[in-house]
C-alpha cells in the first residue's frame, strides 16, 4: 500500500540534495517497519501495550492518525506514535494517565453526540473524525512561538494528545522513548537522521565563495 | 610491552589524580559553583598552587551522558534547574504578591550553564564599561560605570579565546573593540542562514561578520571540532566541541591534582567566625545530610540568581539582611538582556538544523544615539536556527498555520528546512527594584526559601527591542523571504541571563564587591559570575563572565600570595 514508485520519487525529491540516496536506499525498511506497526495495532492477538487496552490503543491510533495523517508520506501511524504514548503513560508521563482515561470517554461521548449510531472514534470516517477533533480543539491555528514568553499552561485532552503525537513523531529515534520509528518523522520534515554533517549544508551556502571583508571594515588588531 | 605502555598511558588520561579532601581539611579555597566562572576560578587557583574544593549542586555528567532526547533535555530538565525541586515565584513590582511561575533556567550540572548555551562569544565593547559617564543618568535606572575598563579586561578576553577555545575572525567587524591577538582558530563554517543574513545586511549597508563562537572549528587535545550534529542550544556537547567549563577548565583544574570537584553538593550557608571571616561552606550532600567544608577563603560562582540567594540565606547577627549586604544591593539591579525575534521562510532548503546555531552577526546598532532613536541602549542581530524538531512543530510555523492534520504536516515538511530566525539582543538597563530575594512562603525540596524574582523591563529596553526587531524584519525583506513575521517585544518574565545582582563597584554603598571581586564586607569572601556585572552589555554575557573569572583568578592569587588571605 505504501510502496509505489511515485511516492518514493516524491520523497527523494523532497529531500533533494540532502539525503535522497539515503532515503531511497532505506525506504523499503521504513515500509517494513510501518507494516509491522500496522500489524501490531490491527492484530487479533493482543499487542503488547503497557497502559492502553487494545480498544483504547485503536482509538488513540486513530486520533494520532488525524493529527499527523498518513498521506503520500508516513504519518503518526507509521512512526508508531501509539506505542510512544502508551510507553510514556507508564514511565515519564504517568501524571497524564487521567487525562487520557477521561479524555477517551469524553471523546467517545462526543462521537455519539455528533454522529448517532457510531460508538467509537475509530469507527467514524476520516471526515467525521476531523469534525470531532475540530469540536475539541480550542485553538484552531498556530500563534507562532515567541521565546520571550512562557507558553500558557492548562491543557485539554485534545491538546495533550496533539502535543504527544508531535513528540512521538519527532522524538530522537535513538532515544528509549519508542517513537519516531525508523526516523520516519524526521524524514518527513526533511531532517536527515545522520549524527554528523559536513558543509555545504543547504542551498544558499552551497556556492558561497567565502567571507570577504565589508567595504568599511578595518583591522583593529593591535599586533 | 607496547600493550603495557598503552594501558599505562590510558590510565593516566582516564583517571586524573584528583584529590578527595575531607570536609575537616581546611583547604585554601572552596569554590561554589562549577559553571562559566567557577570552572575557570577552580582552574586558575589550582594551577597557581592552591588546594581547591568545588561544590556543585548538580550531578557530574560527562559526554557519554549527553543525548538528543528533546523530552529529557527540554521538558524534563535533564541539564537544568528543576521547577518541582527548586521552584521560584515571580512578580513585576515589589508591592505585588509573587506567584509561583518559572522565571529562570540555568545549567544544574558540573560545567553549569556553559554546558548547554548557544556559545555566542562577543566581547563587551568599551562603551559597556563607561556608559554612565558618556550618556549621563538615565531616568529610572541605576546605570553606573564599572570600576574597571575594557582595557583592564582585554588580556583576559584573549585568554578566554585561547585557553577555552573560541572560533572567530579578528578585524572582521568595524565596530569590534581593540584586541591584542587574533582568534586561535578560524570561524565555524558558514551556514545558509549566515549567507542569507550576510547578503541582505550588505544590501542594507550594514556590516555583517563571522560570529565568534565558543565552539571548536579545529580539534584540540581531547576535544573534537564541531561535528554539526545540530543539537546545540540547550543540549550539552557529546564530543567536547562546545567550550564549556566541563570540556575545558574543569579538566585542567583536575589535572593539577589539587582540585576536587564535588557534585551533588547544594550549598545553603556561608558561616563566619568571631572575627567576621568566612570559615567555609555548609551544604547538603547527595543524601541531604548537612556537611561543612572548611576553607581559608570562599569564592561564590553560583550564578546571578543563586549567588545572591546564598548570601541572603546566610544572614546572621552581623548581617541580618544577608551576608555581605551592608549596601542592601545583594540581589538588586537584575538584568536579563532585552530580546526580540523575527522569522522568515525561504524558497530553498537551508537545512540549518545542521550545525551550531549562529554563523553571522552584526553590531551596526551597538551604540545608538538616544537623541535620534528616543531611547537608551543598543544591540546586535544574528541569524540562527536553534529549534529542534519537536520544538519546531510545537510553535515555529508562521502564525495562522494549521496545528494538526494534512495542512500541518505539509507545513512542517516545507518549513523545517527553510526557516530562519533573526534574533535581536540588546541592553537591559539596571533597575534597583528588579531583583532576586527570598520568597516568604514558598520552599524548595530541601526546605529552603525559594527564589523570588521581581522584574519589569525598563521602558527603554522594550522600545529598543522593538526598534531592533524592525531592522530584523527589514533584513528578512531584503533577503527575499517568502514569508516573514515578527513577535512584538513586551515585558519579559523569563530569563536565562542572570546579571548584575551583586554588582562590582568602588563605592561600598552602591555595590557588593570591589574590583578584585572581594565583598566589601567580608575580607575572605569573593563573588564572581553574572552577578558581578555592572551593565548588561548588549547580550551574550558569558564571554565577559569568563574574562572576569580569569582576571579574578589573578587578583585573588595576588592577594593570597601577599599574605592577605592567610592561605
Amino acid at each position: 500500500m505504501l510502496v509505489d514508485t511515485s511516492r518514493r520519487h516524491f520523497l527523494a525529491e523532497g529531500l533533494a540534495g540532502v539525503s535522497a540516496v539515503w532515503v531511497s536506499t532505506h525506504w523499503p525498511s521504513l515500509v517494513a517497519a510501518a507494516e509491522h506497526a500496522h500489524a501490531q495495532v490491527k492484530s487479533s492477538t493482543p499487542p503488547k501495550f503497557e497502559f492502553f487496552t487494545s480498544e483504547d490503543a485503536a482509538e488513540v491510533d486513530a486520533i494520532t492518525s488525524r493529527v499527523i495523517p498518513t498521506t503520500d508520506t508516513p504519518g503518526a501511524y507509521e512512526a508508531g506514535v501509539v506505542f510512544f504514548i502508551d510507553h510514556a503513560l507508564v514511565t515519564f508521563a504517568k501524571e497524564n494517565q487521567k487525562v487520557y482515561r477521561d479524555g477517551l470517554l469524553a471523546l467517545q461521548a462526543r462521537v455519539r453526540e455528533l454522529f448517532p449510531g457510531t460508538d467509537k472514534f475509530s469507527g467514524a470516517t476520516p471526515e467525521q473524525q476531523d469534525k470531532v477533533l475540530e469540536s475539541l480543539d480550542e485553538q484552531s491555528a498556530s500563534k507562532g512561538r515567541n521565546p520571550f514568553r512562557r507558553p500558557a499552561g492548562g491543557q485539554s485532552f485534545f491538546e495533550r494528545i496533539r502535543v504527544d503525537t508531535i513528540m512521538g513523531f519527532l522524538i530522537d529515534p535513538d532515544s528509549d522513548k519508542k517513537g519516531n520509528r525508523d526516523a520516519v518523522g524526521w524524514k518527513v520534515i526533511g531532517r536527515d537522521p545522520a549524527h554528523m554533517f559536513q558543509p555545504p549544508f543547504g542551498y544558499y551556502d552551497k556556492d558561497y565563495p567565502g567571507w570577504q571583508p565589508n567595504s568599511s571594515s578595518t583591522d583593529k588588531t593591535k599586533s | 610491552m607496547a600493550a603495557e605502555l598503552f594501558e599505562h598511558g590510558q590510565n593516566e588520561i582516564m583517571t586524573p589524580d584528583t584529590p578527595k579532601y575531607k570536609t575537616s581539611d581546611e583547604v585554601d579555597f572552596v569554590v561554589i559553583g562549577s559553571g562559566a566562572a567557577g570552572g575557570i576560578l577552580a582552574k586558575e587557583l589550582s594551577e597557581n598552587g592552591f588546594r581547591v574544593v568545588v561544590l556543585e549542586q548538580g550531578p557530574y555528567l560527562t559526554e557519554k551522558d549527553f543525548i538528543h532526547d528533546e523530552i529529557e533535555v527540554l521538558n524534563r530538565d535533564l541539564l537544568t534547574n528543576h521547577p518541582s525541586l527548586q521552584p521560584n515565584t515571580f512578580r513585576k513590582t515589589p508591592n505585588e504578591k509573587a506567584k509561583p511561575q518559572r522565571a529562570i533556567a540555568y545549567g544544574r550540572l558540573v560545567g553549569g550553564t556553559s554546558t548547554h548555551f548557544t556559545a555566542n562569544f562577543w566581547r563587551f565593547h568599551e562603551i559597556d564599561f563607561h556608559e554612565r559617564s558618556k550618556v549621563g543618568p538615565v531616568a529610572g535606572s541605576t546605570l553606573s560605570d564599572w570600576p574597571i575598563t575594557y582595557d583592564d579586561l582585554e588580556p583576559y578576553y584573549t585568554k578566554v579565546e585561547w585557553e577555552i577555545g573560541v572560533s572567530g575572525l579578528a578585524g572582521a567587524s568595524p565596530f569590534d573593540p581593540p584586541r591584542s591577538k587574533p582568534y586561535p582558530m578560524p570561524p565555524l563554517p558558514t551556514k545558509s542562514n549566515g549567507v542569507i543574513f550576510e547578503r541582505a545586511a550588505r544590501k542594507l549597508g550594514w556590516n555583517p561578520f563571522p560570529a565568534p563562537m565558543a565552539i571548536l572549528s579545529q580539534p584540540r587535545p581531547g576535544r573534537s571540532a564541531c561535528i554539526n550534529c545540530g543539537f546545540c542550544l540547550a543540549f550539552a556537547c557529546e564530543v567536547g566541541a562546545k567550550s564549556s567549563s566541563l570540556a575545558t577548565a574543569i579538566r585542567m583544574a583536575e589535572k593539577t591534582g589539587r582540585c576536587e570537584i564535588r557534585p551533588n553538593s547544594y550549598v545553603h550557608q556561608i558561616e563566619l567566625d568571631a572575627n567576621g571571616r568566612a570559615t567555609g561552606a555548609v551544604y547538603f550532600d547527595d543524601k541531604r545530610n548537612v556537611q561543612r567544608q572548611k576553607a581559608k577563603a570562599v569564592v561564590v560562582c553560583a550564578n546571578g540568581a543563586e549567588t545572591p540567594r546564598l548570601l541572603l540565606l546566610s544572614a546572621n547577627k552581623q548581617f541580618p539582611d544577608g551576608l555581605a549586604n551592608s549596601s542592601g544591593y545583594v540581589g538588586k539591579n537584575l538584568m536579563f538582556n532585552s530580546g526580540a525575534m523575527s522569522m522568515g521562510v525561504f524558497e530553498h532548503p537551508l537545512n540549518d538544523y545542521k550545525g551550531f546555531a549562529v554563523s553571522r552577526i552584526l553590531h551596526d546598532f551597538y551604540e545608538l544615539d538616544p537623541d535620534k532613536v528616543g531611547f537608551h541602549g543598543g544591540g546586535g542581530l544574528d541569524a540562527r536556527f536553534d529549534i529542534t524538531p519537536i520544538n519546531f512543530a510545537l510553535g515555529s510555523l508562521p502564525p495562522g498555520s494549521p496545528r494538526w492534520g494534512k495542512g500541518f504536516k505539509d507545513a512542517l515538511a516545507h518549513n523545517f528546512t527553510r526557516t530562519v530566525e533573526i534574533f535581536c539582543h540588546g541592553t537591559s538597563l539596571p533597575v534597583e527594584d528588579n531583583s532576586f530575594s527570598l520568597d516568604p512562603d514558598l520552599k524548595d525540596a530541601w526546605g529552603l526559601p525559594a527564589l523570588r524574582m521581581t522584574y519589569k523591563d525598563h521602558p527603554d529596553d522594550v522600545k529598543l527591542s522593538n526598534w531592533l526587531n524592525k531592522r530584523a524584519a527589514e533584513l528578512l525583506d531584503a533577503a527575499g523571504a517568502e514569508k516573514s513575521w515578527s513577535f512584538p517585544a513586551g515585558e519579559q518574565e523569563f530569563t536565562v541571563h542572570l546579571l548584575g545582582t551583586c554588582r562590582m563597584g568602588n563605592d561600598r554603598k552602591t555595590s557588593v564587591i570591589n574590583s578584585d571581586h572581594r565583598t566589601h564586607d567580608v575580607k575572605n569572601l569573593f563573588l564572581c559570575d553574572g552577578s558581578s556585572l555592572v551593565t548588561s552589555g548588549r547580550g551574550q554575557p558569558t564571554m565577559t563572565i569568563e574574562a572576569l573569572a580569569f582576571r579574578a583568578g589573578d587578583r585573588i592569587t595576588a592577594l593570597a600570595k601577599s599574605g592577605d588571605l592567610s592561605v
